[in-house]
């Protein structure tokens, strides 16, 4: 299953990113022998064999849905690289989707 | 500058106990070999000399009250992932540029309460993706044993700062290896609990099934003491297991006459550094001859551990980071002119290389059509090599290996091969994907003076039989004095 400069920019589209013509060449190979490496585990027959997704002996931790208010709500929206008010400002999205 | 006259935190504790120092004196004594040579082994991403003499001034009060604990005015370190409420946090990356977190972890509130001393935030690599500290976006960190090597990773900082005594503990983070790999190539004490026996709450994820908080120090003693304050039940994450809390330190005198040592065989390879192998060999022969019986088991699947680690890591990883994207906190490119121009723009210039990498591979073995051949069959092994371990325990209380085939390489040895890079983590990785707690020791330093780590695996839960293990075997070969010839030379 080799990777292509195709698949390299299908991948970075649905994980965002913007590649440089360089990241990609390089992405390429890199990619190709680690997934190379990665093909030993197809010599192992998993038939059957139930996946494991998490280690705990616990499928689920239930609690009572209680609303807990946090202090300092300002000290959140102050990380933001822009916000107004107790909201999150964002470049347009409706230009973005009208242009293309 | 003088060797330290406390070797390890229950030497502090005993001291501090006895007022022979304040903590304001041994937080100052800390302070300055860190401002005299941190410059050259820049483990230290941030340091608050106030906030710690203010720590330690609280610390003397409440030991002067005759109310302190045994952590009580220790001066620790934190990796740079743990969330500590007003304080930077950068993760080793520039896209959480200006982040300042509004909460502390629940193992910094914790630790808190026992008024320690909080020195400052450690180097790692960039989200605690890498082997060698050398993926930070800000600085590399120096092996303290060889200013020209590296310390190993992701927890870097944090095992080059215990080692050169600029902290008497840290807090580290293993996903992968990431804990016990660095205390290893720094001739320290690293610990990666069991799945689920630390809160991670205030932890940034890596990869959730894995992850996992632990102590670094300089004696098995102070890993059990820092692992029972950080240990239990946090209804804030809901994979912390509600399990009693023992006290890690009680049992470790018992000794190790009639433990059942394991000895994988599939850990004894080829391309293993011989003086590794000779020093694991010996120190075996030498807890045998304490009366612990050793017995030879298989685990057939080691083999597959790093391919399987990085698929479900980085699989994880790509989900995981998925929620910078110049919104919330961090960096943002303002040049963008769009939503989605300004999410890619964002995270290209905001993630590093090694990242980016492990982003795309993760996001190519979840993606459409590739799912089962990739992330399924992973998932399948996984519970093979957790198998392997179940069955492994039948026969034996503790397994025993090396923690790292080689001592520390060069700085840009393995920088440009990234596949040689993740092999490094080969002894390591198995334990994070069956969820066990391991512990690395140093166990012996090369004729050339780089330390030498040995691996001790528990089951699942059994943190008392792995440190009364790992505990015993300390007073085999003691270790907490030796120090790196920097110290000496200030």
């Amino acid at each position: 299953m080799a990777i292509g400069q195709k698949d390299v920019e299908h991948i970075a589209s649905l994980a965002r990113l913007s590649l440089s013509e360089e990241e990609k060449s390089g992405l390429e190979k890199d990619l190709n022998a680690i997934l190379g490496y990665m093909e030993a585990l197809n010599t192992l027959d998993t038939k059957g064999v139930e996946p494991t997704s998490h280690t705990l002996e616990i499928t689920n931790a239930f609690r009572e849905d209680e609303l807990v208010p946090f202090e300092k709500k300002e000290a959140i929206i102050k990380n933001a690289p822009a916000s107004e008010g107790a909201h999150f400002q964002v470049p347009p999205i409706a230009e973005e989707v009208s242009s293309t | 500058m003088a060797l330290p006259a406390y070797h390890s935190i229950r030497e502090i504790y005993r001291a501090l106990k006895k007022k022979e120092i304040s903590s304001v004196e041994i937080t100052r004594s800390y302070l300055d070999r860190l401002a005299s040579l941190d410059a050259r082994i820049q483990a230290y991403l941030y340091v608050d000399e106030q906030a710690a003499l203010k720590d330690a001034e609280a610390a003397d009060k409440r030991i002067q009250s005759g109310e302190a604990t045994p952590l009580t005015g220790i001066p620790l370190g934190v990796k740079d992932v743990i969330c500590m409420k007003g304080i930077p946090n950068t993760c080793g990356s520039r896209i959480l540029k200006g982040y300042i977190p509004p909460y502390s972890a629940t193992v910094i509130k914790n630790l808190r309460r026992e008024n320690v001393v909080f020195l400052g935030k450690l180097n790692m690599d960039e989200f605690a993706m890498g082997s060698s500290t050398e993926n930070s976006r800000f600085q590399i960190t120096k092996n303290p044993w060889d200013l020209e090597r590296i310390p190993g990773g992701s927890s870097g900082g944090s095992a080059a700062a215990v080692a050169a005594a600029m902290c008497a503990g840290a807090l580290g983070t293993d996903t992968g290896g990431s804990i016990r790999q660095p205390a290893s190539l720094c001739g320290i004490v690293g610990l990666k609990p069991t799945y689920g026996r630390v809160s991670r709450f205030g932890l940034v994820a890596f990869a959730s099934s894995l992850d996992q908080i632990g102590p670094m120090t300089r004696s098995v003693w102070d890993a059990a003491l820092l692992l029972n304050v950080i240990s239990g039940h946090d209804p804030k994450d809901s994979t912390s297991m509600p399990r009693e809390v023992p006290d890690y330190t009680a049992g470790l005198e018992s000794g190790i006459k009639g433990l059942k040592i394991g000895i994988p065989k599939e850990y004894f390879i080829e391309g293993m550094d011989p003086e590794v192998a000779r020093r694991v060999a010996e120190s075996i022969d030498a807890m045998k001859d304490a009366g612990a019986e050793i017995i030879e088991i298989s685990l057939p699947h080691t083999d597959y551990a790093i391919a399987t680690y990085y698929i479900i890591a980085t699989a994880e990883a790509s989900s995981n980071l998925a929620r910078y994207d110049g919104v919330r906190y961090g960096f943002r490119d303002e040049t963008a002119k769009g939503l989605r121009a300004m999410y890619e723009n964002t995270r290209s210039e905001g993630f590093g290389a090694e990242v980016k990498r492990r982003i795309m591979l993760g996001t190519y073995v979840l993606s459409a059509g590739y799912y089962d051949a990739y992330y399924r069959k992973a998932q399948q092994v996984r519970t093979l090599i957790r198998n392997d371990f179940r069955q492994a325990f039948e026969t034996c209380d503790v397994i025993v290996t090396p923690t790292t085939p080689t001592p520390a390489f060069k700085i840009g040895e393995k920088t440009q091969d990234p596949l040689q890079m993740y092999l490094s983590d080969i002894f390591t990785t198995s334990v994070n994907l069956a969820g066990l707690p391991g512990i690395s020791v140093p166990c012996g330093w090369t004729g050339g003076g780089l330390p030498i780590g040995l691996q001790f695996i528990g089951n699942t839960f059994t943190e008392e039989v792995l440190l009364r293990a790992a505990y015993s075997y300390e007073k085999i070969f003691p270790f907490s004095t030796r120090y790196p010839e920097v110290l000496e030379q200030g």
